[in-house]
């Protein structure tokens, strides 16, 4: 089973990226909806389809009001915490494939810095309820407690040192001062800056730690044969693979890979051009190495083996959750797109097959190239 | 050791016990520490749930655990990431993987969060937090 490249992400667009929006969630939603219509050259009225992160505000019923939808044939929600990102490009291509719809808009919008904020567990605690009663009296609070857990067990398993999670951090930070719209686009970081930055939740120090953000994102997924008869004259990103890993699988990462390969029938090797989940930078290590990517993702990325230019496989080349903006997997599409495209502000020369996982596991894609 | 003791903050959630999970939390009002085992092919079962991982059954039996185990894991708060923890960093939560195969997550209460190290080994204790709940906790354990 595969899409056959049946389906494209035909546009891209997100909103201005701050610690303060001053608008509303939908306006940030509709704001980014509008810019990926318009990348694609499609109509707001030629929308069938519209999908969005559980975790936002902004409703499939609030946007379509908004953008004047006629005939919405599909929409839908996965009921998951940030790290939904590729399996709604999934939900959503496969509805393409089978028909139920033309063209889907994936969005998000959120206030994830000035409104309710992720990392101080506005979003996900649940008071003593549910898995929390086992979890949550003990200091388990937030995202970020469970998986520094399963970090420290990493490092005593496997010798990936503080230091290794810090060359990352230092390769992502040089992509988003290339990046114009990254937050920390005029800020350089070295190691030293990493290392002496305060412990927030051992083994994270600060800059292993995510960005909070104010901002919108959106994809828009239809055939290609629509999208071509644009005639925008530029590369098409399509879907060559997909797959999933239910919430509370053992071994995430392995069960996704195992899927998006061989749907894609593309090796490890073919990849040119790689996004990863860095809710927490050592996340991509691990996820380097659970993918297939690599053996040893510590010495990998201490040799640079990540850098845009001169690695052998580049990693969150817009600068990712680290150092561009948090839109949870968002910005890693929208830039997955753009490599496929040769758009990026860090663009790997002649990219095919660009990777993206939102998730660490939960989800994946393999875009492919096609040229006008 | 000496001049260490392990402070809970107040602000901390208490447990809201669900079906499965009440007989867990009420064991431990008389200070014993129990974890569900399959009443059909005797897999054990931690945190409580309501069908065999196993083997699919539903009936289960709550068997007393030794209560003794190692650090799997540990993460140490330094910042305030939850307002639950502020003026109580750094703060230290345990994953302890009970001999019995499952893991709890927990505190320790004799050492100092310098001094956690997975690999230690460690025994439960009781921990009565008022309100009429009782939490497992761990100390450290001398020997095996
Ligand atoms: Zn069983």
């Amino acid at each position: 089973m595969s899409f056959s490249n049946a389906v494209a992400v035909a546009g891209v667009g997100e909103t201005d990226y701050s610690r303060d929006s001053g608008r509303t969630e939908l306006a940030l939603s509709l704001q980014a909806i509008g810019a990926a219509l318009d990348d694609a050259g499609i109509a707001a009225a030629e929308v069938d389809g519209l999908m969005k992160w559980f975790v936002d505000t902004s409703s499939e019923a609030e946007v379509a009001v908004n953008l004047g939808i006629p005939d919405l044939a599909w929409f839908g929600e996965i009921n998951q915490a940030g790290n939904v990102g590729a399996p709604l490009v999934a939900h959503a291509a496969a509805a393409i494939h089978a028909g139920l719809a033309n063209t889907i808009v994936i969005y998000r919008g959120v206030n994830g810095r000035s409104g309710r904020r992720y990392g101080r567990g506005d979003v996900t605690g649940q008071g003593g309820r549910g898995a929390g009663a086992f979890t949550e009296p003990f200091g388990l609070l937030t995202p970020q407690h469970g998986l520094a857990m399963s970090a420290r067990r990493r490092m005593f398993e496997t010798g990936v040192t503080s230091r290794q999670f810090g060359q990352q951090a230092v390769i992502q930070r040089k992509h988003a001062n290339r990046n114009p719209r990254a937050t920390f686009h005029d800020r350089p970081l070295t190691l030293e800056d990493h290392q002496e930055s305060r412990l927030i939740v051992d083994p994270f120090h600060l800059f292993d730690c995510c960005l909070e953000s104010d901002g919108g994102g959106a994809l828009v997924l239809t055939r290609p044969e629509l999208a071509r008869e644009r005639r925008l004259d530029r590369p098409l990103a399509l879907i060559r693979a997909a797959a999933q890993s239910g919430p509370g699988q053992s071994s995430p990462v392995r069960r996704t890979a195992a899927r998006l390969f061989a749907m894609g029938g593309v090796e490890r090797s073919d990849i040119d051009v790689v996004q990863i989940y860095d809710h927490f930078g050592p996340f991509v290590l691990f996820a380097l190495e659970d993918y297939g990517f690599v053996e040893d993702a510590g010495h990998f990325v201490e040799d640079g083996g990540t850098m845009w230019d001169s690695g052998k496989l580049p990693v969150n080349t817009s600068g990712g959750h680290l150092s561009e903006v948090y839109l949870q997997g968002m910005n890693h599409l929208i830039e997955g797109v753009r490599q496929a495209r040769g758009e990026s502000t860090s663009q790997v020369p002649n990219a095919q097959l660009s990777f993206v996982d939102t998730g660490i596991g939960t989800g994946a894609v393999i875009l492919e190239r096609s040229e006008a | 050791m000496s001049g260490w003791t392990f402070e809970r903050p107040p602000a901390l959630p208490l447990p809201q016990p669900s079906e499965e999970s009440a007989p867990f939390w009420e064991a431990l009002k008389e200070r014993r520490l129990v974890v569900q085992r399959c009443a059909a092919c005797g897999a054990i079962s931690h945190p409580p749930r309501a069908k065999c991982g196993s083997c699919g059954a539903m009936e289960f039996v709550w068997q007393e655990s030794e209560g003794r185990g190692e650090v799997h894991s540990y993460v140490i708060t330094h910042q305030a990431v939850h307002p639950a923890l502020r003026g109580y960093t750094p703060f230290a939560t345990v994953e302890v993987a009970l001999d019995e195969g499952v893991h709890i997550t927990s505190n320790l209460i004799d050492t100092p969060p310098e001094q956690v190290a997975i690999g230690q080994r460690v025994q439960v204790e009781f921990l009565d937090v008022g309100e009429g709940v009782v939490l497992p906790v761990f100390r450290r354990r001398r020997g095996k």
